[in-house]
């Protein structure tokens, strides 16, 4: 927050990112948020189960619309929202700079590598189908085909860690397969995210597709894991003592894991390059394919 | 359509009986550990019944947690030492083996599973039985081509799967489990249901018959807590198909053990018959759908959602079909209706469909007969109900359709997708653009459009929500059973 000698910055306000909106917490609650060198950051609004529940009412609301858009179309939006995190790579680099304690060659590749990842997955959108769904050629007179579809809603608890990269990577395939996602982001560094919901705000995402409810990970993720309109889970960001519990607490309606859990815990230890590097790995499909179902659709054929 | 005034020509059927002499009935079955039939260490025995008689079949080893575990550890030696490293295009040739072995041993297979589970042997003998070759045939060939299937260059198999299967296809579905996990290089320890573990035992035999390496299948019989203490034992992969509240417990259970899960569980699936659909053509859609295998089908087509220019001429079409459905004894060739599968499955049945009278739908069953001994229930069909009802909401399994109407495609979408279940539904109209249209609508993992009730294994089978998750069947099918890299 340097500032000329005679003016006074302008700091922004940390809110949350509901159904296209940027509410604070109904609790009226903030965090104190520290740079990884102890400085003083923000007050990031500090979300409440009531915001959570908020936020998956928005996301349903949302998520009819989301996957009736063609594949084509939700493609170009997320090719959209790599422009736009490009377009605000200074200031995106600087956060995660600050959160993550890399220095400025470091945090911009972060940025990179986010702006990356986002244009793999928006050139999924129109391939799932062709990729993980096929014709069946059934023994009898039928015509018979398996597609893809988007689960609905999808809880996404982000790295911990990473927390640009990790964020868009747990995201971003949730949206190509058509689902909506309310995302708990990085507990001490949620400051990427925040600007990440201004990113998506202006980047041609309908409200209610992305939705950010920063605070802390341990009150909110239960809330998220048994909340029955949540079809899959992403336990990316959840500790490893927690796993249990909120596996539990998704069998209460049967939610889907986005990805194994062994493969989806991450140690949160903020200087270990292993973990960074984890997210600098070229994804797989396994993240697509855990928040998608696959449909069998039967016919006669005949005259 | 049909007359069925008191002046209609009735015809008589002369009983057709199948023998039962095809099948050679063993007093008592041990458990089949490690390729061999052993007696249980620490459980004890259970009686099987024929629920068409309520004549005991045999006595059935019960598995306590120690058996368990000793299948599981024999299990885990076959799959590090024999069919892990085998190259795929052997464990292909056993599995082409097993196929084969079925085929021959169809009539004995199809007999028994009729005796043990009270389905027709018409439906044992030409649904059933075809279908358990084939997905052992599918999933043959898959086993040295794995690297085609879309899972990465080189997927490798989980390692041990513990299978868990019900008793309404009790056969088939220890044909669903154990095909494509052995095709994946896993081997298995396969619990089926209490009340229907007979043809899976005479399964155990082919296995024998075919070679099968020592350890590779091993099948525990017993009741819910020989299922619990599978989920507990030191296995990779849990696979289970049966109720929701049990898949549930299930996934409570394997919570944090990293333990790989896929559930196939129960459903309400919405049969829609639109104003433009071949009537004759819908009855039989709607009988097959919901009285194929007494109901006792997790993707029958129970809630009947019928146009509301229609219902009136669809319903009395329907009940004058019903009419003309054989309800006994399910050896006999022209039986449509067999038993319910236990005396605990028929009161629960009986007791929803109190439910449907107490809360105000209208019951209807045509003039049947049921036989003094075994377990039966009448069609039945419940009119006037709304979506609230239990008969509307819970999954009845049984021969009970519930009717419901509509007045548009959107009204018909929306009370189709008003329940946690998402396995199947049907659609039946002669307009193609408006099947595609709902097909694309209902949150089901199998849409039936003017058919139902139709399985293949290439086909991927599975639900949405509740109804679980995971699929089996096709391609797909596989997946649930490799470590995917790709």
């Amino acid at each position: 927050m340097a500032a000329a000698a005679d003016r006074i910055g302008v700091a922004r306000t940390a809110k949350l990112f509901i159904g296209g909106a940027f509410p604070r917490s109904e609790s009226g609650r903030t965090y104190e948020v520290h740079a990884a060198d102890g400085s003083f950051l923000a007050n990031v609004a500090q979300g409440s189960r009531k915001d959570i529940r908020d936020a998956v009412t928005a996301a349903r609301g949302a998520a009819p619309g989301w996957a009736a858009r063609s594949a084509y179309n939700r493609g170009q939006i997320m090719y959209r929202i790599a422009e736009m995190v490009e377009g605000r790579r200074a200031q995106l680099a600087g956060e995660v700079a600050a959160a993550e304690g890399l220095d400025d060659t470091a945090a911009g590749a972060e940025v990179d590598a986010a702006v990356d990842r986002l244009v793999w997955y928006a050139g999924w959108t129109d391939k799932l189908a062709q990729v993980l769904g096929n014709a069946n050629p059934v023994a009898g007179p039928f015509f018979n085909v398996t597609t893809p579809e988007p689960v609905g809603v999808v809880g996404v608890l982000a790295p911990q860690d990473s927390s640009l990269l990790g964020l868009v990577s747990v995201i971003a395939p949730a949206l190509a397969g058509g689902n909506v996602v309310v995302c708990v982001p990085s507990q001490p560094r949620p400051l990427p995210a925040v600007s990440l919901g201004e990113v998506l705000a202006t980047s041609d995402v309908p409200g209610g597709v992305v939705n950010l409810v920063t605070g802390h990970t341990a009150e909110l993720a239960p809330v998220l894991a048994s909340h029955m309109d949540v079809g899959a889970l992403d336990l990316a960001g959840a500790s490893t003592d927690s796993v249990a519990d909120l596996q539990r607490a998704a069998a209460n309606s049967t939610t889907r894991m986005v990805v194994a859990p062994s493969a989806s815990i991450t140690d949160g230890d903020q200087e270990s390059t292993a973990v960074h590097g984890a997210w600098h790995t070229p994804p797989t499909t396994a993240r697509m394919r855990g928040a998608l179902e696959l449909k069998t659709v039967w016919h006669p054929a005949g005259t | 359509m049909t007359d069925t005034s008191a002046d209609a020509p009735t015809f008589d059927y002369a009983p057709a009986p199948q023998a039962a002499d095809v099948v050679r009935l063993r007093s008592a079955y041990g458990l089949f550990i490690d390729g061999e039939f052993v007696d249980p260490a620490d459980g004890g025995s259970r009686k099987t019944v024929n629920p068409a008689t309520e004549e005991v079949l045999a006595e059935v080893a019960e598995a306590g947690p120690a058996d368990v575990a000793a299948a599981v550890a024999a299990a885990r030696r076959a799959h590090d030492d024999v069919w892990g490293p085998m190259p795929g295009a052997e464990r292909a040739k056993y599995l082409f083996r097993i196929a084969r072995l079925i085929a021959e041993r169809s009539r004995e297979l199809a007999v028994l599973e009729t005796m043990d589970n009270g389905k027709p042997i018409r439906e044992s003998r030409d649904s059933d039985l075809p279908l358990v070759s084939a997905h052992f045939f599918y999933y043959a060939g898959w086993a040295d081509k794995l690297s085609y299937a879309g899972y990465g260059p080189d997927p490798r198999p989980l390692g041990v799967a513990g299978q868990i299967i019900p008793w309404n296809f009790p056969l088939l579905m220890a044909a669903w489990k154990l095909a494509p996990a052995l095709a994946a290089g896993n081997t298995v320890v396969l619990k089926p249901a209490e009340t229907t573990p007979l043809t899976a035992l005479h399964l155990a035999e082919i296995l024998q018959q075919a070679d099968l390496p020592p350890g590779v299948v091993n099948i525990v019989t017993g009741a819910g807590g020989t299922g619990e203490a599978l989920v507990d034992a030191d296995v990779d992969k849990v696979a289970f198909t049966g109720s929701t509240a049990v898949g549930k417990a299930i996934q409570r259970q394997v919570a944090g053990t990293g333990k790989r899960l896929t559930l196939e569980l129960g459903g309400k699936a919405a049969n829609i018959v639109f104003d433009d659909a071949p009537l004759d053509q819908a009855v039989e859609g709607i009988v097959n759908g919901i009285f194929f295998n007494q109901g006792h089908v997790c993707c029958a087509g129970s809630r009947l959602l019928a146009q509301e220019s229609i219902a009136e001429p669809l319903l009395e079409r329907l009940k004058a079909r019903l009419g003309t459905l054989r309800l006994g004894d399910p050896m006999d060739k022209n039986t449509d209706i067999g038993a319910i599968n236990s005396s605990e499955q028929l009161e629960r049945i009986t007791a929803l469909a109190q439910a449907g009278e107490e809360e105000g739908a209208q019951r209807w069953s045509p003039p049947c007969e049921l036989p003094d001994r075994g377990y039966w229930f009448a069609p039945t069909v419940f009119t006037g109900a709304s979506q609230a009802m239990r008969i509307a909401q819970e999954e009845i399994f049984g021969p009970v359709l519930t009717t419901l109407t509509f007045r548009t495609p959107e009204e018909a979408v929306a009370k189709a997708n008003n329940t946690p279940y998402g396995l199947s539904a049907g659609v039946w109209t002669d307009k193609g653009s408006r099947i595609l249209w709902m097909a694309q609508q209902l949150k089901a993992g199998v849409v039936w459009s003017n058919t139902f009730n139709q399985f293949d294994p290439t086909s991927p089978f599975g639900g949405y929500k509740e109804s679980g998750f995971g699929r089996e069947g096709g391609r797909q099918g596989l997946a649930p059973y490799l470590e995917v890299t790709i």
